[in-house]
């Protein structure tokens, strides 16, 4: 009885979540009359404009992870060494991107950095792009700042960087060689989250008037029948391709701690 | 020649709390100083402040007599082997060990063969390859001091490096160590609680309690005539008897249960005040007949206990309300309840101040 009841709800759970997904699949892929083809996914990836907002959304994403690993990694480190009194703080202000919507944030951006300001970043194409990558940094800062926080609790950090100091290792060393290389699953799997949210963010590439896939899917949707169907799949499975590898890649640290 | 580590007035304090009291120690080259004393004691954060990895909050350390007070870890030119090991997970065994080198610059060449050396000086050749997590406890402990052994530094620091080991194990990378510091001639500066690993290793040994040191001298200096009654009790294992005693002019009075106190001559009493605790390790203490000697004085005393141990037997008695232990031969015929002569060899003995714990011979 038990047994069948758990099925049934799994199935029911399953109906829930799945048959939308078929029937956004399916209808991306009727485009042509009384037939099933792929002339939506030839359309949209033919899409010059397309290949553009997407190009452009791939390179925020890569600088965004950078930046982003270049910011969280040396911070939790530190507050990890010489301030853990400051990690209740430093996790509170971590999550508040999760709290203050991504529209305040680019409002306060516009109004703080726009060309009557002393740092007129909105002026400028480059600043613009610079404004842009810091909102999804800021986005991704909590799954950033977990991942690699949780990376470093399983490091012994405090004796590896005594041992590395007192083997005549500098600060910067003491980050690229030893704790980067420890806790580097976690950054990846930190990095592909933050894939994710770039790829799919809407607000401030729309606010601040940047050529992204997020508007680009808003405007699709918003003007062609199938392409956006056939769009969100395709934004759909990257999504699912960043969890698969952000799977694929604990799975290997497990293999290696397994071995350790 | 200079001393190669001179620590003078040293203290360090965390707030209000003050861990390390005005610390004074020197060791010349070639120096094997342990430092011990139980946990708490401070012990660690010495090592940390020669090391450079805790800031100092007065005095001076000189490191082959240039001012190391201020200078980073990394420009101290030191060594050091952590109890944790604290090898990189990520590194193999031969990057571990050359990672000191390859940050100094040190060309390809002479990182090769260093490595070489080391690992066949501990015996790691077979596993350059592996990982630190593939290696059992021993194999890490070798790994972590081959990695300080490649640096050549003036100074080596240990903190507790067999702690994480076996019994059987520490015995054998003890005496490895030992080896290793005939062979180099390294200076070496070893912390650990263990008063064995103290006695074996150390050619001079610094006894701290609560942050002040208690007694900086030889094994032998510290063994025999140790400065208080924290230094006799802690180190020895069984650990000194320490006796409750009454000087009379050149004799000393112990009580014994049931019987007439015990009365012993030993002119160095002469002028002691009344009071005194009377020290004398467990090995000075014989079957009436297994000791000879002018300082050697006999009395019966009843045995409450007796442990065979093995090579030896120790008896337990009580003498001045406390029980003492007397380490016999394995034949003796002593029983639990009996009286037995015990041989007092007063030439080891120790007196101390009840109140202050000072020797006071």
């Amino acid at each position: 009885m038990t047994r069948a009841a758990s099925w049934a709800i799994l199935l029911l759970g399953l109906t829930y979540f799945i048959l939308p997904l078929l029937g956004m699949i399916e209808f991306s892929l009727s485009m042509r009359r009384g037939e099933y083809s792929f002339d939506a996914y030839v359309a949209v990836l033919g899409d010059p404009q397309f290949r553009q907002t997407f190009s452009y959304s791939v390179m925020m994403a890569l600088l965004t992870i950078v930046f982003g690993m270049l910011l969280v990694v040396p911070t939790a480190f530190w507050v990890r060494l010489k301030l853990p009194h400051l990690r209740p703080v430093i996790e509170f202000i971590t999550l508040l991107p999760l709290v203050i919507p991504a529209i305040v944030v680019v409002f306060g951006y516009i109004r703080l950095y726009n060309t009557s300001s002393w740092l007129p970043l909105t002026g400028s194409v480059l600043g613009t792009n610079l404004l842009l990558m810091f909102g999804y940094a800021t986005l991704s800062l909590p799954y950033m700042y977990r991942a690699v926080d949780t990376g470093l609790r399983t490091i012994d950090v405090t004796t590896l960087t005594e041992a590395a100091q007192s083997l005549g290792a500098g600060w910067i060393t003491i980050l690229g060689r030893i704790i980067l290389p420890n806790v580097l699953v976690a950054v990846l799997s930190g990095a592909f989250v933050t894939f994710a949210i770039v790829m799919g963010e809407f607000t401030m590439a729309a606010l601040l008037n940047r050529p992204a896939f997020g508007p680009y899917l808003q405007l699709m949707g918003a003007n062609k029948a199938y392409e956006p169907f056939a769009l969100a799949t395709i934004a759909f499975i990257i999504t699912w391709a960043c969890m698969g590898l952000i799977q694929l890649v604990t799975r290997f640290t497990k293999h290696d701690k397994a071995a350790r | 020649m200079a001393p190669i580590l001179e620590i003078s007035k040293l203290r360090k304090s965390y707030g209000s709390t003050e861990i390390l009291k005005d610390i004074n120690v020197s060791i010349d080259k070639g120096d094997f100083l342990v430092l011990v004393g139980p946990s708490g004691c401070g012990k660690s954060t010495l090592l940390n402040c020669i090391a450079g990895l805790e800031p100092i909050t007065g005095g001076s350390i000189l490191i082959d007599g240039q001012d190391m007070t201020h200078v980073s870890p990394k420009d101290r030119n030191i060594a050091m082997v952590f109890q944790s090991y604290a090898l990189y997970p990520t590194m193999s065994v031969a990057k571990n060990i050359t990672f000191g080198m390859k940050v100094r610059g040190v060309d390809q060449a002479t990182q090769d063969r260093k490595l070489r050396e080391v690992a066949q000086q501990l015996q790691i050749e077979a596993y350059l390859n592996r990982r630190p997590g593939q290696l059992s406890g021993g194999q890490r402990q070798r790994v972590a001091m081959g990695r300080a052994l490649v640096r050549d530094p003036k100074l080596f620091l240990f903190d507790e490096p067999l702690s994480n080991l076996d019994a059987k194990l520490r015995v054998e990378m003890r005496s490895e160590i030992k080896k290793l510091h005939h062979r180099l001639g390294a200076s070496i500066v070893y912390v650990t609680h263990d008063q064995i690993e103290a006695m074996t290793l150390a050619t001079k040994i610094v006894v701290m309690k609560g942050g002040v040191i208690q007694q900086i001298g030889t094994p032998q200096e510290i063994y025999n005539r140790p400065a208080n009654l924290f230094v006799a009790d802690f180190m020895g294992s069984p650990a000194m008897n320490l006796i409750p005693a009454r000087v009379r002019g050149t004799q000393v009075e112990i009580d014994r249960p049931g019987a007439a106190p015990i009365l012993l001559s030993d002119p160095k009493v002469a002028g002691l005040p009344e009071n005194v605790i009377l020290g004398l390790r467990p090995e000075d203490i014989a079957e009436a007949g297994y000791r000879a000697g002018s300082d050697v004085q006999q009395a019966a005393c009843q045995i409450d206990l007796v442990e065979p141990a093995g090579a030896d037997t120790y008896v337990v008695s009580t003498l001045g309300g406390k029980a003492v232990t007397a380490r016999l031969h394995t034949e003796t015929r002593a029983a639990p309840g009996e009286s037995l002569d015990l041989a007092f060899d007063l030439g080891k003995v120790s007196y101390f101040e009840p109140d202050s714990g000072r020797r006071l011979n």
